[in-house]
């Protein structure tokens, strides 16, 4: 066994890349949750990120297009989800999950011909001042842009559901939808395009999986990456700085395992690999057992002006 | 203006023309897909849903082969569907699905090469006991912790994915397998062998159970006081908590039967057409049959349809592999369409359209 082969510096840098893909697609459920909506199609939405983000990348050989338009593609998957729920009034949980196969499903077929190939990656910005400071110039101030852009996100979601009207309304509509109907507020638009910022983070979220993360393509690289997402919003009882703390965590937990794997540790690989998993059901247990305090009232519930 | 008006009562015309609409518009769609993959539509439709059936080079091979890929979808769907009923949500079939394998297989394994007609029985119990005890985690962490059951049974199916691939390769491996990874293989071992019980159709006993789960099903669900009861509680939760029927025996009802019916699929999926227990054994049934249990409308004699119909797909979907060169993945894109476009028509079961002004 050799503890001493893990360096803490890179573990807690290589921890916030490793998060940075769960913490988009977090942060964007999380606003699609609070505003009573809940996509179980985050999965879906994610891989059709990763998968357009590298074909765009690839083919443009600029990895900022490829997160734009895997952000694009997030979102528009995510309309389908948005009139099949709002205007078609179709099973939430039924529907998620659908989108997830689909999302799949075209991943898969789109994906084919570009299997096996590097994609141009972003490239690491030491910014300036702060980079200089040693151990922790490296371990926080010299990583590539999208995980600070993730973290911007995350204090712009804070931001604008605590301090600005906006957000307000969209948490009216998410703890009572009838009120806010009553109030004039359009109901299904407000959610649909809450949706639509939540399809746009998991494709961002995806495409960081195959663009930086990996940086290659291959067929359901998620990996499940989706649905923790979903349980680190329940874990942050849906607040934004508590997703960061969430995705963090998490991060640190599976570069910790791959750091154990690469270690030549007495545990086989096998156990390693699921203790992501089991680790966040124990947390979920440990949240609920509180009660999910937080939860949006009319979270999940469907809505239907005339009634 | 168009607009929709909630029905009473969920319209019992429009119940059972809706999937049919869903299937044609799940056509149209997966044709226009296969014309842009630059495959010829109507052949690749034709191959899809029509040759397994009737075509004459290819029927006989493909019909047993519909009852062999049915057989674990009605059973797995059958069982998802009563807890959907409740609006208990176990998508972790997957999982279990693989731990009744697992156990299944076990039985088998630790008892060869004894011969003897206890066996199989056996192995049934235990298939049934795994995929029961997988599920159980998710019902007693919703009912003691109200821990969201999605989530856990959802998360349980990469758990059980790397309790596959461990098993596989350690446990579970051949001893006489030159290394490679994989069990035994069942079909060589007459005492645990899941064999037709008539040649040449594809009826092995799991597809024997899953005629037997329908007729169950359909009988609790119309004549049993807990169909009323499971029915009542995803209908009308408060009614059902005033009327005295108890939350947790129902979520740990629904999750254990679905969790029992999954794990007796993958027994005799392993014992069976498998054979053996492989790092991949799992070919996705476990969420296919979400999609079956939505296309028959969680009624039983639905679901028992629409996994005929789901198994057609993936025999002809095969062939249109061999015949058009149409990918794999557009399969799958085409099971994930039906059931966007099933829950898309959908509405007009429980909605009615009025045009023009509102009243």
């Amino acid at each position: 066994m050799d503890f001493l082969g893990i360096n803490p510096v890179l573990l807690i840098a290589s921890l916030m890349v490793s998060a940075t893909p769960i913490l988009l697609a977090a942060i964007g459920e999380t606003v699609v949750e609070k505003s009573g909506v809940l996509n179980l199609g985050v999965e879906g939405m994610m891989i059709v990120g990763a998968v357009v983000g590298f074909i765009t990348a690839v083919n443009t050989e600029n990895p900022a297009i490829g997160f734009v338009t895997a952000a694009i593609a997030g979102a528009l998957l995510s309309t389908i989800f948005a009139t099949l729920v709002l205007h078609l009034k179709s099973n939430q949980v039924a529907t998620g999950l659908g989108l997830t196969l689909v999302g799949l499903g075209i991943s898969a077929l789109l994906g084919k011909p570009y299997e096996g190939i590097k994609s141009p990656t972003l490239q690491s910005l030491d910014i300036p001042i702060l980079a200089d400071i040693p151990i922790f110039g490296r371990m926080l101030f010299s990583h590539d842009a999208m995980v600070y852009v993730s973290i911007l996100i995350v204090g712009l979601v804070w931001y604008t559901l605590k301090y600005t009207r906006a957000g307000l309304v969209l948490r009216a509509v998410g703890e009572n939808h009838d009120a806010a109907h009553a109030l004039g507020y359009k109901v299904i638009r407000i959610r649909f395009l809450a949706i639509m910022f939540g399809g746009a983070c998991s494709g961002l979220g995806g495409a960081y999986i195959s663009l930086v993360r990996v940086p290659q393509w291959t067929e359901g690289m998620t990996a499940g990456a989706g649905w923790i997402a979903l349980a680190i919003v329940v874990f942050a009882s849906w607040k934004p700085w508590r997703t960061l703390i969430g995705a963090y965590l998490f991060g640190g937990i599976t570069v910790l395992q791959l750091n154990l794997q690469a270690a030549g540790v007495a545990i086989p690989v096998e156990y390693l690999s699921m203790s992501p998993f089991l680790i966040t059901i124990a947390v979920l247990v440990i949240i609920s057992a509180r009660g999910n305090q937080g939860a949006p009232a009319s979270l999940g519930r469907p809505f239907h002006a005339s009634n | 203006m168009i607009h929709f008006e909630k029905r009473l009562n969920p319209s019992r015309i429009t119940t059972v023309v809706t999937p049919i609409i869903a299937v044609i518009l799940t056509m149209i769609a997966g044709g226009i897909m296969f014309a842009a993959l630059g495959k010829p539509p109507l052949e690749a439709i034709r191959i899809i849903f029509w040759d397994p059936l009737f075509d004459p080079n290819f029927a006989s091979y493909s019909r047993p082969q519909l009852l062999v890929k049915a057989g674990p979808l009605i059973l797995i769907a059958i069982g998802l569907s009563i807890g959907f009923k409740a609006g208990i949500w176990n998508i972790g079939a997957e999982g279990q699905y693989i731990m009744g394998a697992v156990f299944g297989a076990a039985v088998a394994l630790a008892a060869y090469p004894a011969d003897s007609v206890l066996l199989f029985p056996a192995m049934v119990v235990s298939g049934a006991c795994g995929g029961w005890l997988w599920a159980m985690i998710p019902a007693i962490l919703r009912t003691k912790f109200n821990t969201n059951e999605i989530l856990v049974s959802l998360m349980l199916v990469y758990v059980a994915e790397s309790i596959l691939a461990s098993v596989a390769q350690g446990l579970l491996k051949n001893p006489e397998g030159y290394g490679f990874p994989g069990s035994r293989n069942l079909q060589q071992y007459p005492s645990a062998f899941n064999a037709e019980v008539i040649a040449n159709s594809g009826m092995h006993w799991g597809v024997i159970s899953a005629f037997i789960a329908v007729i169950c099903a359909y009988v609790m669900m119309t004549r049993h006081i807990r169909g009323f009861e499971v029915r009542l509680m995803g209908e009308a939760p408060k009614a059902a908590r005033f009327s005295g029927t108890s939350t947790t025996r129902l979520v740990v009802f629904c999750l254990g039967i679905s969790g029992a019916l999954a794990g007796l699929a993958g027994m005799f999926e392993v014992s069976g057409p498998s054979g053996q227990i492989t790092i991949d054994f799992n070919s996705g049934y476990g969420f296919t049959a979400i999609i079956v249990a939505f296309l028959g409308r969680l009624h039983p004699i639905g679901i028992l349809l629409a996994g005929l119909l789901m198994a057609l797909t993936y025999i002809g979907g095969e062939l249109a592999q061999l015949m058009l060169g149409l990918p794999g993945a557009s399969i799958q894109l085409f099971q994930g369409m039906l059931l966007l476009f099933l829950l898309a028509t959908d509405i007009f079961t429980n909605y009615r359209i009025r045009i023009g002004g509102a009243k």
